[in-house]
């Protein structure tokens, strides 16, 4: 008769990895919805041309490094790698941006490095840090919230843009951006970071029309949809409370402490929560079971890293919005955070203890 | 084999000095964001190097062992000003585009090696040829990682090749495609670094399936597995 031995933890939930990305996806689709209905249907077909990059990548690097192909491929991380960075760039972006990035991440910063499990970097984030240092403009070509655009622009326009760089009536992604002066209009946390370098105090520049109740017209809501989506993953135990409260609180706190001392040139710290990725990082980038760090202090200490590293790169960096630059930095932390904060070992004593 | 084909084969392929031994990985990096610039300063290391390695082997039966190091240097830095001095004159805009690169050179790790390692234990014409060699490896890959990294950022090659060559050479630019969005990573310092990265990858690639190519084929033994794998 034969004993196994395991390795800790004994004791572990049954979900499978393929199970636990599914239920990420799940959690996705409130924030998609909302992203799908303020900013078009753009959303939706670069969340296929993602899924159909992310797959076909993945399958293509497992053949060469013969692996077993399906059971790789059914484990869907991937399929999030393509969600997340399909919902982070601008919905108009052209299509070859979106190919080229979920390749970049699937391929160099996922498999290069060993496949799901071995990398270093967030493959969604490194993806949109390489797309955004590369194709700056096509990048920050957000259109503004249904609500406040000036061109209607219809489902079918979505498909246009994307593929032809016009709408199907013929305009261009920077005029579909322009409001009824035919000045463009940018996303809020840009809006406002403009403003305020122009002299401008921050009361000023909200009462612009791309700001809605509270923060952007539209983001607000997305932000929360994904906050409900993050509640989700929580209540599912997919993801701990550790690394989603450390970055919201940190980023409240600095942001509150900011606001307090100077309101005029900084945002109020809910606005800083509603705006941009701030849900969308907090709940499904930051916590990154692969990259983020393991332990349960180090998790905290990564979470505060990522919240002020947004603060300050948001407040005098050279981007409006910095998670990605942000996750990218905490992650390259990990290795050390991880070194210094391992939990003590049951029947161990601590270190200093005698 | 001789001794010639040795050095040529350390310096091009087997110890190439970009892509084996990692040595002046600044200027491999800060320079090749176009081909021009790459084979500039790829010539002005070669000839460094040739000029360094001969004096440096001419001396070596005279210099105490001691003070080695900075003859060396010294050696080196008359070399790279006159060569610096020469760009200045006649090569004035490619001066103007490589900066700092040209007088970096003193300090860069391959030349000091090679008149360490080759050239203070050496006769003469080999530790030119060595020179030579080595130079051309390092010229190789700053060339290959220029063309790449301009063909994909900005979809030229060779262009600005006029400043290097002169008037004539504006023929040899070549318009490969012309977009709208340059990928600007590819001409940016991360870039080079990935280009790099995948370069040394073929390298390896290469060279492993020449291993595996050439390796004999071993006599398997099989045995009979006597316990129970439990799954």
């Amino acid at each position: 008769m034969s004993f196994k031995i395991a390795s800790s933890p004994h004791q572990h939930s049954q979900k499978t990895t393929a199970q636990l990305m599914k239920l990420v996806a799940l959690a996705a689709v409130p924030g998609i919805a909302v992203q799908a209905y303020f900013f078009g249907y753009g959303v939706l077909i670069q969340l296929v041309l993602a899924i159909i990059t992310a797959l076909s990548c993945e399958a293509a690097v497992l053949a060469l490094r013969s692996k077993k192909i399906k059971v790789k491929l059914l484990d869907h991380s991937a399929l999030v790698t393509a969600l997340l960075l399909a919902v982070a760039i601008p919905s108009y972006a052209p299509w070859w941006l979106v190919v080229i990035g979920t390749a970049f991440a699937i391929v160099v910063v996922k498999q290069l490095y060993g496949g799901l499990g071995n990398n270093l970097f967030n493959p969604a984030m490194a993806a949109y840090v390489l797309l955004l240092v590369s194709f700056p403009l096509p990048m920050t070509s957000w259109l503004p919230a249904a609500p406040v655009q000036n061109l209607a622009v219809g489902p079918l326009d979505a498909v246009c843009t994307i593929f032809t760089d016009f709408s199907c009536t013929g305009y261009s992604v920077s005029q579909l951006r322009q409001d009824a002066d035919g000045v463009s209009m940018a996303t809020p946390l840009d809006t406002l970071k403009t403003d305020l370098s122009q002299g401008y105090t921050a009361a000023e520049s909200l009462k612009k029309p791309v700001f809605g109740w509270l923060s952007g017209e539209g983001w607000f809501w997305v932000n929360l949809a994904y906050l409900l989506g993050g509640l989700f993953l929580l209540q599912q135990k997919v993801i701990q409370w550790r690394i989603p409260v450390a970055v919201l609180g940190s980023l409240f706190s600095c942001s509150l402490l900011a606001w307090l001392i100077s309101p005029d040139t900084n945002a109020s710290p809910l606005f800083q929560l509603f705006s941009g990725a701030t849900m969308l990082a907090a709940f499904f980038i930051a916590t990154d079971p692969v990259s983020a760090s393991t332990t349960e202090k180090g998790r905290l200490i990564f979470g505060v890293l990522i919240g002020v590293l947004v603060f300050l790169i948001r407040s005098y960096g050279g981007y409006p919005d910095a998670f990605a630059f942000a996750v990218m930095l905490a992650n390259m932390t990990v290795p050390l955070i991880d070194y210094y904060t391992q939990p003590r070992t049951y029947g161990h004593k601590n270190k200093g203890a005698r | 084999m001789n001794q010639y084909q040795e050095i040529v084969r350390q310096g091009l392929w087997k110890n190439n000095p970009g892509l084996v031994q990692l040595l002046g990985l600044c200027p491999l990096l800060g320079v090749t964001n176009s081909l021009t610039n790459a084979l500039g300063l790829g010539l002005a290391t070669m000839l460094v190097l040739l000029s360094t390695n001969t004096v440096v082997s001419l001396v070596r039966n005279y210099v105490p062992n001691e003070i080695r190091i900075p003859v060396f240097v010294m050696v080196i830095a008359s070399v790279v000003t006159v060569i610096e001095l020469l760009m200045h004159a006649f090569l004035f805009n490619l001066y103007q585009a490589l900066g700092i690169f040209i007088p970096l050179m003193v300090t860069n790790c391959i030349v000091i090696g090679r008149a360490e390692a080759y050239a203070s234990k050496n006769a003469v014409l080999p530790a030119a040829f060595d020179g030579l060699m080595m130079g051309t490896g390092f010229a190789l890959v700053l060339c290959a990682l220029g063309a790449i990294r301009e063909v994909i950022g900005s979809g030229t090659l060779f262009a600005g090749a006029d400043l290097l060559l002169g008037d004539w050479a504006k023929v040899l630019t070549i318009h490969l495609y012309q977009a709208d969005h340059q990928f600007l990573l590819a001409i940016l310092p991360p870039g080079a670094f990935l280009v790099m990265g995948f370069l040394i990858a073929g390298k390896n690639a290469v060279d492993a399936r020449a291993a595996a190519k050439a390796k004999p084929v071993e006599q398997k033994i099989s045995r009979a597995r006597v316990t129970h794998v439990s799954s």
